[in-house]
């Protein structure tokens, strides 16, 4: 018989230290999935996690890959630490690259240094509003967040085929379904030449600041952390519950939003319909192995991008399938859960004879 | 000044990081938008690979690369990872190539299905397709018995409006009463979508399932609703053995073989590549019996005849929906025309999506 019981003292350090198990964990189970396909696993490996971080280039490819998982994963930090379940960061994302996208159209061919800055403030803005769409109808109308985030996604990445196909695509661009290139001056500037990594990482670390001062530092923080502890502590406290929910929708909205403008206007330079590899779902594995810490996040988000590189140097160099980084990513996320699991409850195996037991 | 600098600089950089990696063979690397097992566009690409390899050069291949923000990492890795050759073979890589091609001018890339070459280390090649459209609209012409044909297309771009112009003029000319209906469903590979426009056509009546989108899911639809249909990319025959007439087969595997030896040989060139039926770029599956012996015969000759040059798609007169002239009466269109192929011709019912 197996007897499960909840642990009263579980260290915050301990807490903060099984997402380093998680990751070794992975590896190991890693090395051994590579085995059994008849890999050498530390050569498997090594190609997976070293190679595409050995030199200047891979390295700030992973920067570059990096940003827009951070980006996403500190803003629904926002929204998890709260109790709030917002599933749809990808529907963010692609709205708010719509929006931004829609901008930089418009400013097709003009020059000026103010309309960056107008692109990225309509991405944000974009990604904002589509998230209050679950949360208003969370806090009017009693909706469940997680289902209308989830499905406001496929409205999204619809209306982003019909704007590229239809009314926006590339006059010159024999009906191809993507837009024109944007002007030079919608564009992120790059940070080194001949490389891709763009201002974007700016905008993800000034966010990473700016949540942990809001989260640490300010009442609203505060309000975040108890309705994520106890909602009935929350309400008994006398928050506004309905505030705070569009609230941290907004900014998880907002984040999600800058990391799709961000995309658009660094590395793509136009709007078609793959902008964005499915971000802001794997944003979600980001900000639970960070911990919904902002630091956390940043380090996370590394740890995921780095699957996403080695997946490829791997088939490059080993023929290993690509889809292996899709198993590395879910192994991240059931290793964390699992030693969570460990973490908060204790397992007793009890005998099954009668007169052993002691209860 | 600086710029110049730091261009050295990680010119540098990236030459000791790769110089460790890169070795004296000769290697082919090869970019697939989908899975090596999708049984239709990567599935024929990754065969041409085969063939290379069989041919004794050394290939490496990346499945399912996303057009977006990755495939230019991707193309990069190859080329500073000792790849002589790449093929991108989608459109979506063009942009990326011609960006990458820039900083490896002594690695050649081939690019499928685009039209730009910025650099001269870079090459485009596509099919004539289209020659495997009007041997189908041939076909569908003769089997029909509701003089309806179903359509499953893609996206509006030249490409897709030249396959079904094809079909439709070759359809019309041995019935002349055939109507051309068209699904368009806006996506390469999506075998829901697929599933749910080949039924759509059927409830419209069309005895006949044509696809210009790259999954199983038309003809297997086509075969449990005893419709007839046409495989897509490779030869789909065994997916719906009773439905499928013949297939559009892409054979890349003569073209990548020649290119491969071409550039270890230090005989590469660049070039705009279009072949067709001649050349072997688009094959033909085997011609379903229920066709009947006499019509597989027609089919047969027809098929030597676009080869030889001596049928072309193509041929005058040819009118527009609205009935103004395309193509004179005796001339043929040429290449500039069909690359950029925008209307459709009389007979196809319904209008381009804008």
């Amino acid at each position: 018989m197996i007897k499960i019981e909840k642990r009263n003292d579980v260290p915050m350090a301990l807490y903060f230290f099984t997402p380093f198990i998680a990751i070794v964990l992975t590896i190991l189970g890693g090395g051994i999935i590579f085995y059994i396909l008849g890999f050498n696993p530390i050569e498997a490996l090594k190609f997976y996690f070293i190679t595409p971080i050995s030199n200047l280039y891979g390295f700030s490819e992973l920067l570059l890959k990096a940003t827009p998982l951070c980006l996403i994963a500190i803003g629904l930090s926002f929204c998890f630490k709260s109790n709030n379940w917002n599933i749809g960061a990808e529907g963010q994302l692609t709205f708010g690259a719509i929006v931004g996208g829609g901008v930089a159209l418009l400013f097709y061919n003009q020059e000026g240094f103010y309309i960056l800055p107008l692109v990225i403030l309509a991405g944000a803005i974009g990604g904002m509003i589509f998230a209050l769409i679950p949360a208003v109808l969370k806090t009017y109308f009693n909706t469940n967040e997680i289902l209308v985030s989830l499905m406001l996604v496929y409205v999204s990445k619809l209306l982003l085929d019909y704007l590229v196909v239809g009314p926006w695509s590339n006059p010159e661009g024999f009906n191809f379904p993507e837009t024109r290139q944007f002007s030079e001056s919608s564009r992120m500037p790059l940070l080194f030449e001949g490389l891709r990594i763009h201002a974007g990482i700016f905008l993800a670390l000034a966010a990473v600041m700016l949540s942990w001062f809001i989260l640490y530092k300010t009442y609203l923080g505060f309000q975040i952390k108890v309705s994520g502890l106890s909602l009935k502590t929350a309400k008994y406290a006398g928050f506004k519950g309905k505030t705070m929910i569009l609230v941290v929708f907004m900014i998880s909205g907002a984040c999600a939003g800058l990391a799709g403008v961000g995309e658009i206007t660094g590395p793509i330079g136009q709007l078609h319909r793959m902008i964005s590899p499915d971000y802001g779902f794997t944003a979600i594995i980001v900000a639970f192995l960070g911990r919904l810490n902002p630091f956390g996040i940043i380090f996370a988000s590394l740890v995921v991008a780095l699957t996403y590189l080695g997946a490829e140097t791997a088939q490059i160099f080993l023929q290993i399938p690509k889809y292996t980084g899709q198993v590395f990513q879910g192994m991240i996320l059931f290793f964390l859960l699992a030693s969570d699991y460990l973490l908060f409850f204790k397992v007793k195996i009890l005998s099954l004879k009668k007169n052993e037991l002691r209860h | 000044m600086y710029k110049n600098f730091f261009r050295y600089l990680i010119s540098a950089i990236f030459l000791l990081g790769f110089s460790v990696n890169s070795n004296a063979d000769f290697k082919v690397g090869f970019v697939y938008v989908g899975p090596t097992g999708d049984h239709g566009w990567t599935f024929q690409h990754h065969e041409g690979r085969n063939a290379v390899e069989a041919a004794g050069i050394k290939t490496t291949f990346v499945e399912s690369v996303p057009e977006g923000a990755d495939a230019e990492r991707v193309i990069r890795q190859l080329a500073q990872s000792g790849h002589d050759l790449i093929f991108t073979t989608s459109f979506g890589y063009m942009d990326p190539t011609n960006k990458v091609a820039k900083d490896f001018p002594n690695v050649k890339f081939e690019h499928a299905t685009g039209y730009k070459r910025e650099h001269s280390n870079v090459s485009t090649y596509s099919a004539r397709f289209y020659e495997g459209r009007t041997l189908l609209g041939h076909i569908a012409g003769k089997m029909t018995k509701t003089n309806t044909i179903g359509y499953i297309a893609s996206f509006p771009i030249p490409e897709v409006i030249r396959g079904i112009n094809a079909m439709t003029l070759a359809a019309q000319k041995v019935n002349p009463n055939i109507k051309t209906k068209i699904v368009w469903v806006f996506t390469w590979y999506d075998p829901g979508k697929e599933a749910e426009a080949a039924q759509a056509l059927i409830d419209q009546g069309a005895d006949v399932i044509m696809q210009h989108t790259d999954s199983t899911a038309p003809v297997q639809t086509a075969e449990k609703a005893g419709v007839w249909s046409f495989g897509q990319a490779s030869d789909m025959q065994r997916f719906a053995p009773k439905s499928i007439l013949t297939s559009i087969i892409d054979d890349w595997a003569p073209y990548y073989v020649e290119r491969a030896i071409a550039a270890r040989d230090g005989t590469w060139n660049q070039q705009d590549t279009w072949h067709g039926l001649k050349e072997g770029m688009v094959a033909m599956g085997p011609y379903n019996s229920a066709m009947g012996a006499d019509l597989v015969k027609e089919v047969e000759q027809l098929q030597k005849d676009l080869a030889s040059g001596k049928v072309h798609s193509f041929t005058g007169p040819i009118y527009d929906q609205k009935g103004n002239i395309l193509v004179a009466e005796g001339k043929v269109a040429d290449d500039g025309m069909l690359a950029g192929m925008s209307v459709y011709v009389k007979g196809v019912e319904g209008d381009i999506p804008k």
